[in-house]
């Protein structure tokens, strides 16, 4: 089938997204208390290149971040899916998405980023409790195309609550579905030896009591076999998708930032030159120095600590929790 | 809908003549439409912005595990093993690619910052010193990555001349057989012989890019067989490109020594006149990708398996993105040029190569207040490369 090259943006100088809004494509029920979101560019154009393993962030409103999987297909640049569980628990990120967000309307976005990469394997066991199948599905479908020995230990509270069980079906032997309900819990000790198999890589998400089980099964093994993902609800600060503004310190300009726009947008038409390159927080040509306030961070390229610091920021994408920023430029 | 005829060209884009001077080439391939067929080698040669732009992105339908050359390893088997990052796609180009990212992050590099501006400084003084004629191609361009570069990876002192041909015959070897290649060809196996040595972890001194690639096998991020094959990557790809990228700056502010005055009265532009002088330059000219299926490109079908030839100079310099793109301008905001490439391949190195520049240039504006040519500069031929034999030059050192 022949498919067209999609054209990258030609305007002038700057050109590149602004703080990236998709637009809900899809939105599917796929288990009980759990949808699937596809979300794609309001101008169709490419979104930014991901790695199994790895999330993007939701900025939801009433200044809540929350952090999904990505778990579609790569090899379609023009759409992400997250799967999302409803948290009646939660602070109402998760309720948002099911109930208020629908087909057709947008939301902010940050990332993607990765801390949870797929490494080489000859062997991996994948653990999966719940919605913590949804960083895996990638994982799977690259082991299997690279012809790795691979096995998937997926548990839930029951069937009905266990996502993209369809989708696992052809993998047939290689998947052990065990819901809570039929089963009981997962029996790490028949599935992680006591010793480590030095050619077996062990990736795990879900549920704190299962990843806390994992880490206690597999205490004694070389660091680099077992790879985990929690997802901490961090809640740095608000973030915003609504005007800030930044003073550049140097130059001695404070100009306001839209929400439309992106820093670096700003900051050019103010006539501060700040070289960049991808414009997708994916290269860090721009990365900035922050003297003052907190960035709101929507790159794939700091890591927790770095993010955590503070004391730089990429323009292109990333932008203020707090009223005002103060960079080095 | 209807297309109009595929444009077709028998120019030769490495024959020598159009290696010295390509811009006639490219301002005729960019004006035949997006896609012109070159039907010597059979591939389809992109030249506009708009259209490399895209090819460099999208590596679910333009692959490079096929080779990045002429050659398509498809049906040819490659005159080295491919590397691991260039030669190769998802999911397998993944690994690699984080770890080198990191390694060679602008936030991982700030510990270099300090010593290679120093260093830069005491090589300004040393060619100084000697004399205010000078071969800028070989006393700067190449000394200072030769300088900096093999101490950062962690080589050892002895054998490092080895690095600049070999580069230069990795990047002869993505065209066609032709001379240039075939020049080279001698020396192939005493080069990659010794190149191949100084990747195992015995040969790399800590805390180097190389003893933190080999680090990252041991923590199984890679794995211990990828680890030579990535540092071999630093090895074939770091020098090379940064000592003409180099040049490439160096004879810009010979040619226009009024930039070179804006660069004196605010040295924080040596970021933008690297990347500026990369965009007018492109000292990586060209690479090829190979349609990972039947395609279209502007409406223009590709059969799976064809190779696709991007111009990265031509891009760089299409008037249809680049406000009079042949003036090299430190006005101008050079940044989304794709001199480094663009999208998962782009260039893993180019914060190694910005920094190198920034040190030099600030070294040299800090000494030096005029720079002009002293007679012709001298092109070296290579397939990829836009590269220079001698950039003659004499400088007007700052009275102290």
């Amino acid at each position: 089938m022949a498919t067209d090259l999609p054209a990258p943006g030609t305007e002038p100088v700057p050109p590149g997204p602004a703080a990236m809004r998709l637009r809900v494509a899809a939105k599917t029920p796929v288990a009980d208390g759990v949808v699937a979101l596809t979300l794609t560019a309001p101008d169709g154009r490419r979104l930014p290149d991901w790695t199994p393993g790895s999330h993007i962030d939701l900025v939801l409103p009433g200044g809540l971040t929350r952090q999904y999987s990505l778990c579609g297909d790569r090899w379609d640049a023009h759409a992400y899916r997250i799967g999302v569980l409803r948290e009646p628990a939660g602070r109402g990120g998760s309720a948002y998405i099911h109930d208020v967000l629908e087909v057709g309307g947008t939301v902010a976005i940050g990332g993607p980023r990765n801390n949870f990469r797929l490494v080489p394997s000859d062997r991996y066991l994948f653990i999966a409790g719940g919605i913590g199948i949804t960083p895996l599905l990638p994982m799977i479908r690259q082991a299997d195309m690279l012809g790795a020995d691979w096995r998937l230990l997926y548990g839930g509270r029951s069937r009905a609550t266990m996502a993209f069980l369809e989708e696992l079906a052809p993998y047939g032997d290689r998947v052990a579905v065990v819901p809570q309900d039929e089963h009981g819990l997962l029996d790490l000790p028949a599935w992680l030896p006591a010793e480590a198999r030095a050619d077996t890589k062990v990736y795990c998400c879900g549920p704190a009591p299962l990843l806390d089980a994992v880490e206690r099964r597999c205490a004694a093994w070389p660091p680099g076999l077992l790879r985990t993902e929690r997802f901490v609800p961090r809640d740095t600060g608000a973030a915003r998708d609504e005007p800030f503004q930044v003073e550049l310190r140097r130059s001695g300009v404070s100009l306001p930032v839209a929400p439309g726009q992106s820093v670096l947008q700003a900051v050019s038409a103010a006539g501060v030159n700040v070289l960049s390159s991808c414009r997708q927080g994916l290269c860090g040509t721009c990365e900035t120095g922050v003297l003052d306030g907190v960035p709101d961070h929507r790159d794939s390229i700091l890591d927790d600590d770095e993010r955590a610091a503070g004391d730089c920021m990429f323009i292109c994408v990333s932008r203020a929790r707090s009223e005002r920023l103060v960079l080095d430029l | 809908m209807t297309t109009a005829a595929l444009p077709s060209s028998d120019a030769d884009p490495f024959a020598p003549d159009v290696l010295d001077d390509p811009f006639p080439l490219h301002a005729a391939l960019r004006n035949a439409g997006p896609v012109v067929h070159l039907t010597r080698y059979d591939v389809y040669a992109l030249a506009r912005y708009e259209h490399v732009h895209a090819a460099l992105t999208d590596w679910q339908s333009l692959q490079s595990g096929a080779g990045v050359g002429l050659s398509n390893f498809r049906y040819e088997k490659p005159w080295r093993p491919p590397s691991l990052l260039l030669e190769a796609d998802p999911p397998r180009h993944d690994a690699p690619r984080a770890v080198l990212a990191k390694i060679l992050g602008p936030r991982a590099l700030r510990r270099l910052r300090e010593a290679w501006f120093a260093d830069a400084e005491k090589l300004v003084d040393e060619v100084l010193a000697d004399g205010d004629e000078f071969d800028a191609a070989t006393r700067l361009a190449q000394a200072f990555p030769l300088r900096v570069f093999p101490d950062a990876v962690g080589l050892p002192k002895e054998g490092r001349d080895n690095l600049l041909p070999y580069g230069d015959h990795a990047f002869n070897a993505f065209g066609p057989p032709n001379a240039l290649v075939k020049k080279g060809e001698p020396r192939v196996p005493e080069l990659a012989r010794w190149v191949g040595e100084q990747c195992r972890r015995e040969r790399l001194a800590a805390g180097g890019f190389g003893a933190q690639i080999w680090a990252a096998a041991d923590r199984g991020d890679i794995t211990h067989d990828q680890a030579p094959l990535v540092v071999r990557s630093l090895l074939t790809a770091g020098v090379d490109t940064t000592v003409h990228g180099l040049a490439a700056v160096l004879h810009a502010f010979a040619a226009h020594p009024d930039q070179w005055r804006r660069l004196r009265d605010d040295p924080a532009l040596a970021r933008v006149a690297f990347d500026e002088a990369v965009r007018w330059q492109s000292p990586v000219q060209t690479f090829f990708r190979t349609a990972a299926r039947d395609l279209a490109i502007a409406g223009h079908r590709i059969p799976d398996g064809s190779k696709v030839l991007m111009f990265l100079g031509a891009a760089n310099r299409d008037p249809r993105r680049w406000r009079d793109p042949d003036v090299f301008d430190l006005s101008r905001d050079p940044s989304g040029h794709v001199g480094f490439g663009m999208g998962i391949h782009q260039c893993v190195g180019q914060h190694v190569a910005r920094l190198e520049a920034e040190a030099l240039l600030t070294a040299l504006a800090r000494r030096v207040e005029r720079i002009e040519p002293l007679g012709a500069p001298r092109r070296h031929l290579n397939n990829t490369l836009r590269a220079w034999e001698s950039l003659p030059v004499r400088v007007h050192p700052l009275r102290q």
